[in-house]
Formats: C-alpha cells, structure tokens, sequence
C-alpha cells in the first residue's frame, strides 16, 4: 500500500519546480507553464487528502473539480495577455512590458 | 514492495523528471511536450488514488486544451522566442534556493501531520462519480460553488477572447 507521505512529498517537489519555472523564466509562456505545475501540485494534494482521510465525503473532489476550472480560467487569461502583449510590443518577455514605468 | 508502490515510484520519478525538464529546457516547444508528458504521469497519480473522472478531467482539460493553448502561444510567438538568449533572468539562482527552502518547509510541515503515514482506507462500496455528480447539484451540497464557478469560467473566456482579439493590426492600437 502506497502511505499518504508519498503523495505529499510527491506533490510538495512538483510545487518547488513550478514555483522555480514561475520565478526564474524571463519568457511569460514559460512562467505560465511554471503555474501550470504548482497548480497540479495542489490538485495532487487535494484528491491524495481526499482518498486517504475522507473518502466518504465529496468535498476533497469538488475542490479539486473547481480548482482545474480555475486552472484553465488562468491559463486562458494568462495567454489572451500574452498574445495582445506580443501584438502591442512584439515581445513575450514581460521585462519588456514597461509601458507603466516611471 | 508492492505492485502499487513500483507503479507510484515510476510515475512520480517520471513526473518529477518531465517536470524539471519542462522549466529547464531552453527551446519551448520542447518544454511544452514535457509538460504535457508530466501532465500524464500526474493523471497516472490520479489512477492510483482511484479518483477516475479526475485521469479523464486531465486528460481532457489539461492535456487536451490547456496543452495545446501553450503550444499554439509558443508557435505564434516563436520569432520572439531566441533561443539563443539566456532563458532565466538574473534572480533565477535566488528563485532556485526560494523554492528548495518552500519544497523543504512544506515537507517538514507536513511530516508533523498527524495522518502522514496513513495508509490507504477501503472506498464505499457506490460509484464515486454519480455521488461527484450529485454533490455538485445538491442545493445543499455544491451547487452554488458549482455554479458560480461555471459563471466565472464562461466570463473569463469571453474576457480571454477580448483581450487576445481586441488589438487588430488594422484597426490601430486599442
């Protein structure tokens, strides 16, 4: 039998990577992808608690169920600014986007 | 050790892997694909932990739309990508050692939990999809968060549409 520890600690690296790919990427696409993996991550989490301390109950699969709508709202978000960033500035560095700077 | 736990350490090692390489390769197409080779060994995770509609939802959601939004983004700004050029900025080791110290604190975190050894319980012997299902459309279940999650997916798509198709090269900056 697989203990509980295995999936957190499974989990607790996924999110290390995507926060690393998050922070470190200058491209936004790939710092997009970074989130993508810390948000499985959680829904790794979410689903293993569910499994192993409250089966019975559905709340641990209704979080993960509204947790990967939120996942694709951001993912849609994320690359529509994305594509009109390039259309504006023809970069997809969000280094370059420094339109506000003072 | 049990044909579980093989299946468990070969998927994990094999996410773990496509993962890192997805942030540390330098042609994006390529991170891309691991991406998405990551994004089935966490469905194979879901497998173990028999939440079945979930495999399905990755593979659909993530795999099947969420993947290849990515690498159409990475495919219509492929001029702009220069692979050539340094791929992390200069704070990246600073990201590095902020996320070890994140990965460690929530090991060690978790590791007091009282349930982290737990092993797996029995699930109840009824189809976990048709109580998924009638969860989500119990008024005094979830149907609210149900609902109002389905508004904001819909409003944020048509908002995703508007902000991606609003600035038309021929009708001036907008």
């Amino acid at each position: 039998m697989i203990p509980l520890s295995w999936y957190l600690l499974f989990a607790a690296a996924l999110f290390g990577i995507g926060l690393y790919g998050a922070l470190a990427r200058r491209n936004a696409v790939a710092a997009l992808m970074g989130v993508e993996l810390m948000l499985n991550a959680v829904a790794i989490n979410l689903l293993a608690f569910w499994r192993y301390l409250d089966p019975g109950r559905m709340n641990g699969q209704v979080f993960a169920a509204v947790l990967f709508a939120v996942a694709a709202a951001e993912t849609a978000v994320g690359l529509a600014l994305i594509i009109s960033l390039y259309r504006l500035r023809r970069t997809v560095l969000p280094e370059e986007a420094d339109l506000m700077r003072g | 050790m049990t044909a579980d736990q093989i299946l468990f350490l070969v998927f994990a090692i094999l996410g773990l892997g496509l993962a890192a390489a997805s942030v540390a390769l330098r042609n994006l197409v390529r991170a891309a694909f691991a991406l998405i080779g990551c994004l089935f060994a966490v469905a194979a995770l879901y497998a173990l932990l028999e939440a079945s509609l979930f495999v399905v939802a990755q593979a659909a959601v993530y795999v099947g739309a969420i993947a290849v939004l990515i690498v159409l983004v990475v495919m219509l700004t492929r001029r702009e990508l220069r692979e050539k050029a340094t791929q992390t900025h200069r704070y990246a080791p600073l990201a590095a050692v902020l996320a070890a110290l994140i990965t460690a604190g929530l090991a060690a975190g978790l590791s007091r939990f009282a349930s982290f050894a737990r092993t797996m319980p029995a699930l109840p012997p009824d189809d976990m999809v048709i109580r998924l299902g009638d969860a989500l459309v119990d008024p005094s279940g979830f149907l609210i968060p149900f609902e109002a999650v389905s508004v904001m997916l819909l409003s944020v798509l048509i908002g995703a549409v508007f902000v991606a198709g609003g600035t038309r090269p021929g009708r001036g900056k907008g």
